[in-house]
C-alpha cells in the first residue's frame, strides 16, 4: 500500500455531498410530479413524518415492541450460536459434515416457517422471537467456529507454558484470540435478528414497526409508512455503524487479516 | 473416503432422527413427518403446476443473476480503478449492503408493482452490493508492482487490463460472484414472498394461507436442496478460479 492517500477530509466533504445530491434529486423529482406521490414521498416529508411520530409518541409501543423483540432475539442468538459454534469447533468430523448445510442456510427464507411458530407459540413475541433467533444464530455459529481456527497456535502454546486452567486459558487467551470474529458474529447475527423479526411481524403480528409499515402501506398511508421505513432503517444503520466499529477496533488491534 | 460417506449417511440419518422426534413432539399441526413430507415433495414433482413455479422461478434468478453480476462488477471495477471515487463510495455501499432489504419490500412494489420486474428488483438489490464490494477491492489490492511491471512492459491500458489486472483480481471476484449469486437467490425469493403471482416462493405463501404444512415443509425442503446445489456448485466454481489457474 504504497498508493497515495488522499486527504480524508476531502473524501468526506465528497460523500456528504454525493448523498446530499442524492436525496436533493429525489427531493426535486418528487415535488415536480416525474415520482408521483403514490410510489414516494418527497424526502423531506419523510423527515417530517419521522419527527411526528417521534414526537407524538403514538407508534411508541410499537416501537419498544420491535425493540425489545429484536433485543431477546439476539441475545438468544448469540448465546446458542457461541455454544454451538464453540461445540462444531471441538467436533471437527460433525463440522465438516454441517459446514456445507450452514453454508446454505441463508439462501433459504427462514421465516416461512413462521406460519408454523405461530402455530406452536401463537401470534404475539414468542413466536417472533424465535423467529429472528433462528435466524441470527446461524451467522453466529459459522464466526464463532472461524473465530476459534484462527486463535494462533503461539497463544494456545504461551497458555499452557503459563500453566493456566482450562476456563482461565478460554476467557484469558483464546477468547479474546478470537474476539474479531466473534465481533462479526454479534453483529451479524443483530442484523439477522432485525430480519427475522421485521419479515415476521410484516406477515401477522399484533404490534411492531414491520405490522406498521405494512398495514400502513395496505391502506395507501404512505406518510406513516415511510416515516416509519425511515426510522427503522436509521436505527439499524447506527446500531450496525456502532458494531461495525467495534469490530474495526478489534481488528486493527489484534492485527488479523 | 469411506468413513467419509458413512459420515454422511449418520448426518442424515440424524437429521432424520430429529426431525422425527420434533414431529412427535410438537405433533402434525406444525411439523409434518419426515416420510409425509418427502412423499408430497415427490408428489409435488409429478405436477405440472410445480414445474410452472420452479421455471418461473428460475427465470428471475437467472435474470437477476445476469444483472447483478454485470451491474455489479462494472460498478466494482470503476471504483477499484479510480482511487478517489473509490474512497467515496466505500461506506457507502457497505451501509447499503448492510441494510435488511426486506424492509425496502413495500418501496419495491410501489415502484414495480406486482410481478416478475418486482422479483428481479428483489433478487439484483440483494446481490449486486457484495458483488461491487468485493470486485473493488480485488482490483485495489493487485499488488502495485504488477501494475509497474506492466508500465515497464509498455502494455496499453486494454492489454494491461486483459493480461494482468483480470487474471489477478479474478479469484476475489469470483469470491464476491459466489456470495452475491447466493443473496440474489435469497432476495428472488424474498420478492416472490410478498410480490409475485408465480413462483416456488409464491407457491409457498398461498401454502401458508391455507395452511397446509406438510405443503410448506416440502417446497422448503425443495428450495433448500436447490439452494444447496447452487452454493455447491458456485464453491467448485470458486476453487477453480484459485487454484487452477
Amino acid at each position: 500500500m504504497t498508493q497515495w492517500h488522499l486527504p480524508v477530509a476531502k473524501v468526506a466533504a465528497v460523500r456528504i455531498g454525493v448523498i446530499c445530491a442524492v436525496v436533493a434529486a429525489l427531493e426535486i423529482l418528487c415535488r415536480l410530479g416525474t415520482i408521483d406521490r403514490v410510489t414516494m414521498i418527497p424526502p423531506s416529508e419523510m423527515a417530517s413524518s419521522l419527527w411526528d411520530i417521534l414526537r407524538s409518541g403514538r407508534f411508541n409501543s410499537d416501537i419498544f415492541f420491535t425493540l425489545y423483540n429484536v433485543t431477546a432475539a439476539a441475545v438468544l442468538a448469540i448465546a446458542a450460536g457461541f455454544f454451538i459454534g464453540a461445540g462444531l469447533h471441538a467436533l471437527p468430523r460433525l463440522r465438516r459434515l454441517v459446514v456445507p448445510m450452514l453454508a446454505a442456510y441463508y439462501a433459504v427464507p427462514t421465516f416461512v416457517f413462521y406460519p408454523l411458530l405461530i402455530v406452536a407459540f401463537g401470534v404475539g413475541r414468542t413466536a417472533l422471537v424465535v423467529m429472528g433467533a433462528l435466524f441470527g444464530v446461524v451467522a453466529m455459529i459459522v464466526n464463532t467456529t472461524l473465530g476459534l481456527d484462527h486463535v494462533p497456535p503461539v497463544v494456545v502454546k504461551t497458555g499452557a507454558i503459563m500453566r493456566l486452567g482450562g476456563a482461565r486459558q478460554l476467557l484469558l487467551m483464546r477468547l479474546p484470540s478470537a474476539a474479531p470474529h466473534l465481533v462479526t458474529g454479534v453483529k451479524l447475527a443483530v442484523a439477522y435478528s432485525v430480519i427475522g423479526i421485521v419479515a415476521g411481524e410484516f406477515i401477522l403480528a399484533t404490534a411492531g414497526m414491520g405490522k406498521r409499515i405494512a398495514f400502513s402501506y395496505d391502506n395507501f398511508d404512505n406518510r406513516t409508512m415511510y416515516g416509519m421505513l425511515l426510522l427503522l432503517l436509521i436505527g439499524v444503520m447506527i446500531v450496525n455503524g456502532a458494531l461495525s466499529a467495534w469490530e474495526r477496533r478489534l481488528h486493527r488491534r489484534f492485527g488479523q487479516r | 473416503m469411506t468413513s467419509r460417506r458413512l459420515d454422511q449417511i449418520l448426518l442424515a440419518a440424524g437429521v432424520l432422527v430429529l426431525w422425527q422426534l420434533l414431529h412427535w413432539a410438537v405433533g402434525p399441526d406444525v411439523v409434518s413427518s419426515p416420510w409425509a413430507t418427502v412423499a408430497r415433495a415427490i408428489e409435488l414433482m409429478r405436477t405440472v403446476a410445480f414445474w410452472g413455479h420452479a421455471a418461473a422461478t428460475a427465470s428471475a434468478f437467472g435474470l437477476a443473476s445476469v444483472i447483478a453480476i454485470a451491474a455489479g462488477i462494472g460498478l466494482g471495477l470503476w471504483l477499484g480503478l479510480h482511487r478517489f471515487a473509490g474512497d467515496v463510495a466505500d461506506p457507502i455501499l457497505g451501509t447499503v449492503y448492510s441494510i435488511p432489504k426486506i424492509t425496502l419490500y413495500p418501496l419495491i412494489l410501489l415502484v414495480f408493482g406486482l410481478g416478475i420486474s418486482a422479483k428481479i428488483a428483489f433478487g439484483v438489490i440483494h446481490g449486486i452490493f457484495p458483488i461491487a464490494i468485493f470486485t473493488m477491492n480485488a482490483v485495489r489490492n493487485v499488488a502495485p508492482v504488477y501494475r509497474r511491471t506492466a508500465r515497464v512492459m509498455r502494455l496499453s491500458s486494454v492489454a494491461t487490463a486483459a493480461t494482468i489486472l483480470a487474471p489477478a483480481a479474478l479469484p476475489e471476484i469470483v469470491t464476491g460472484v459466489r456470495v452475491g449469486v447466493a443473496l440474489t437467490l435469497l432476495g428472488t425469493l424474498i420478492g416472490e414472498l410478498f410480490a409475485a403471482t408465480s413462483g416456488l416462493g409464491f407457491a409457498l405463501i398461498r401454502a401458508m394461507d391455507v395452511h397446509a404444512v406438510t405443503d410448506i415443509l416440502a417446497i422448503t425442503m425443495l428450495i433448500f436442496i436447490f439452494a444447496a446445489s447452487v452454493n455447491a456448485a458456485l464453491g467448485l466454481v470458486e476453487r477453480r478460479a484459485r487454484h487452477g489457474g
